[in-house]
């Protein structure tokens, strides 16, 4: 057997790398020990490095829409992996931002259907309204970050974009920076979202699961 | 040429009968509709009958690849041999651009879904059922996960279903945004708590799939359409489309059409009456169509002339070197920069390389660079060769079908508008 000879990393290498650096010793509340709970009994014995994904959904929603690398620790903590099992887990999935974003993420779709029917208004919208130029920039304020994204599967509802849970489709350019401002001024995205209209809709009548 | 087909399907005739969202999504909806009417009868007869009467259907798989789904069931060993668990795993991880359809099952109709998994699993002896989720569709995943509970409720799920002995449990899981995760063995592993990276095959799913146990794949739509297939005559599936492409299928049709639209239409039926009858035709008229992608991103595109003739099934499309793909019909008229559109994809294919395989991870990535430019005029008309060789280099040369699925729209590209490249690259020579 070989062994690998490890040097100590400077200070910067050190910063942001290395779990635990933050100091923020993470743990899960009790609502969320719940849901890890619930997550975890989906599997079964032995199995639990399937929650991962689940986890850090959970772990990026705790810590404010981003994952520090002491919340990676947590989850690698609660699913029994190595911290480089979650970390690499973390940089390979979009949904997963390594760096803060704004308050509200908002993610537009410029694929194929999108671009069709007026994805580049929408994109205008958003960086005027935000006062960014590119894709992943956040406003000054913290209230948006404007990311690009890849089809989210909303063809016939084209052009659109993601806000949170919600999706908001049938997009002008005028409509998007409606929905913005509207979003700005602390307004409720139902107003807006793509979300059926029916009573029955959870989303409405307060029925909503909660999942992870 | 084309047969004549019913354009508008009955009530009766068709798997989602909620598609469009107008009526009630919850169980008492479905249940008004005719669901879960007859699964009790499914339930208590022999399992090795319904496989064969999925062989007989000729249902082929509706996630894309088109396999023959009572084939793949066949493949299944019985547990009571194998010593290990079955596993059913529903890919709800709709991501090919152009599609929409699961999303639109998993909001107005989930209960299909329910039904087919509860079905699936006792037909493959799985005693419990994954159903992985794309992760941005955490609204739609909300909406399947209170249907789940009104199944659990009702008696439908769990121990011993509806008093026939049978145990199925299924559990949703999202993903958090990867279209690989599409791609059967790289869901599997991202179901594992892994990057989600194509596994090589053999061995294939059925003999080690998850946690190295028996798995079946199948798409929403397929575990879907199983349910109907199996309480009805057989006649029922197979008046629709012609041999070997029998059935409904949904059609999600977008882009430059007057009325986008998800719609149930009977499989082999003409592109031309397919957007003319449902989407209210092309934006200024047919005469105004430039090109069609027919089934997603991936599918080689069709000129005009084409897409006039083409029967919409998976040999239909076959035959004019695409596919059925998802049946995502992505429609460019002239006002729409066909080039720009395909760079796109280009960009869509370079950003969700897993990066497992050299000739992909590298390959499109120096694809997208080359459309970027060419459809731009900067290139020279070499450039073109050379990017057709690079297609066939990339192609069929990695673990799973991403490459290729790159690569095709690319090649389709470059037989029907070489034209237009080398137009653009002309003009830009004459300014400078």
């Amino acid at each position: 057997m070989t062994t690998v000879a490890i040097t100590p990393m400077n200070e910067q290498q050190h910063t942001g790398q290395t779990p635990k650096t933050l100091g923020l010793n993470l743990v899960w509340d009790k609502a969320e020990k719940a849901k890890v709970k619930s997550v975890l009994a989906k599997y079964p014995k032995g199995r639990e490095r399937s929650a991962t994904i689940p986890l850090l959904k959970l772990a990026q929603d705790k810590c404010g829409g981003w994952l520090p690398v002491d919340a990676m620790q947590l989850v690698a903590d609660t699913v029994n992996e190595p911290y480089i099992r979650v970390y690499e887990v973390a940089t390979f999935y979009t949904m997963f931002n390594l760096k803060p974003v704004g308050k509200f993420h908002v993610q537009v779709c410029t694929n194929c259907a999108c671009l069709i029917r007026g994805s580049d208004g929408v994109t205008k919208a958003v960086k005027d309204i935000a006062g960014v130029d590119s894709s992943g920039a956040t406003s000054k304020d913290g209230t948006f970050t404007f990311t690009e994204v890849e089809c989210l599967g909303a063809c016939v509802a084209a052009p659109m974009m993601q806000i949170g849970t919600h999706y908001f489709t049938h997009l002008t350019e005028e409509k998007t920076k409606d929905i913005l401002n509207h979003l700005k001024e602390g307004g409720d995205p139902l107003k807006y979202a793509d979300t059926p209209n029916a009573a029955s809709d959870p989303l409405h009548n307060g029925d909503y699961e909660e999942h992870v | 040429m084309p047969k004549q087909t019913v354009p508008i399907l009955k009530q009766e005739e068709k798997v989602f009968q909620n598609l469009e969202g107008q009526d009630d999504w919850s169980l008492a909806g479905y249940k008004k509709r005719g669901g879960y009417k007859g699964l009790k009868k499914l339930l208590t007869t022999d399992r090795i009958k319904h496989i064969e009467k999925m062989k007989e259907s000729a249902l082929r798989g509706r996630g894309g690849a088109g396999f023959p789904t009572g084939m793949k069931w066949s493949f299944m060993p019985d547990p009571a041999k194998t010593g290990k668990p079955s596993y059913l795993v529903c890919n709800a991880d709709e991501g090919e651009p152009g599609t929409c359809k699961d999303r639109d099952i998993l909001r107005y109709d989930p209960h299909t879904l329910v039904e087919g998994m509860i079905i699936g699993c006792y037909t493959l002896a799985a005693k419990t059922g994954y159903i992985y989720v794309r992760g941005e569709y955490y609204d739609e995943s909300s909406r399947l996960q209170q249907a789940i509970n009104e199944a659990y409720e009702a008696g439908f799920l769990g121990k011993n279903i509806q008093g026939t002995g049978v145990d199925v449990d299924i559990h949703v899981h999202l993903g958090a945004g990867a279209y690989i995760c599409g791609e059967e063995t790289a869901l599997l592993e991202s179901l594992e708590g892994k990057k989600g990276q194509p596994r090589l095959k053999p061995p294939f799913p059925a003999g080690y799939g998850l946690y190295g146990c028996p798995t079946t794949i199948n798409n929403v739509e397929t575990i879907a359409q199983v349910p109907p297939i199996l309480k009805n005559k057989l006649e029922w599936w197979t008046q629709h489309g012609r041999p070997n492409n029998h059935g409904t299928k949904i059609f999600s049709i977008s882009g430059s059409v007057n009325r986008p639209i998800n719609v149930e239409a009977p499989m082999s039926i003409p592109l031309k009456e397919l957007i003319e009858t449902y989407a209210e035709g092309v934006i200024g008229g047919w005469k105004n169509l430039q090109a069609v992608i027919p089934g997603g991103s991936s599918t080689p595109m069709l000129n005009k002339g084409e897409a006039g003739k083409v029967l919409m099934d998976f040999d239909g499309l076959r035959e004019y070197g695409t596919g059925l793909g998802t049946a995502a019909v992505i429609v460019m008229n002239q006002d729409v920069d066909v080039l720009r559109v395909m760079t796109r994809i280009s960009a869509f294919y370079k950003h969700e390389s897993c990066g497992q395989c050299t000739p992909c991870r590298e390959g499109v990535g120096w694809v997208y660079t080359l459309m970027k430019r060419l459809s731009n005029g900067e290139g020279t008309v070499e450039e073109l060769e050379q990017l057709q060789k690079l297609t066939k280099k990339i192609e069929g040369h990695t673990i799973c079908a991403f490459a290729d699925g790159a690569m095709w729209p690319v090649q389709g590209t470059l037989r029907c508008f070489k034209d237009e490249f080398e137009r653009r690259i002309e003009a830009k020579e004459e300014v400078a």
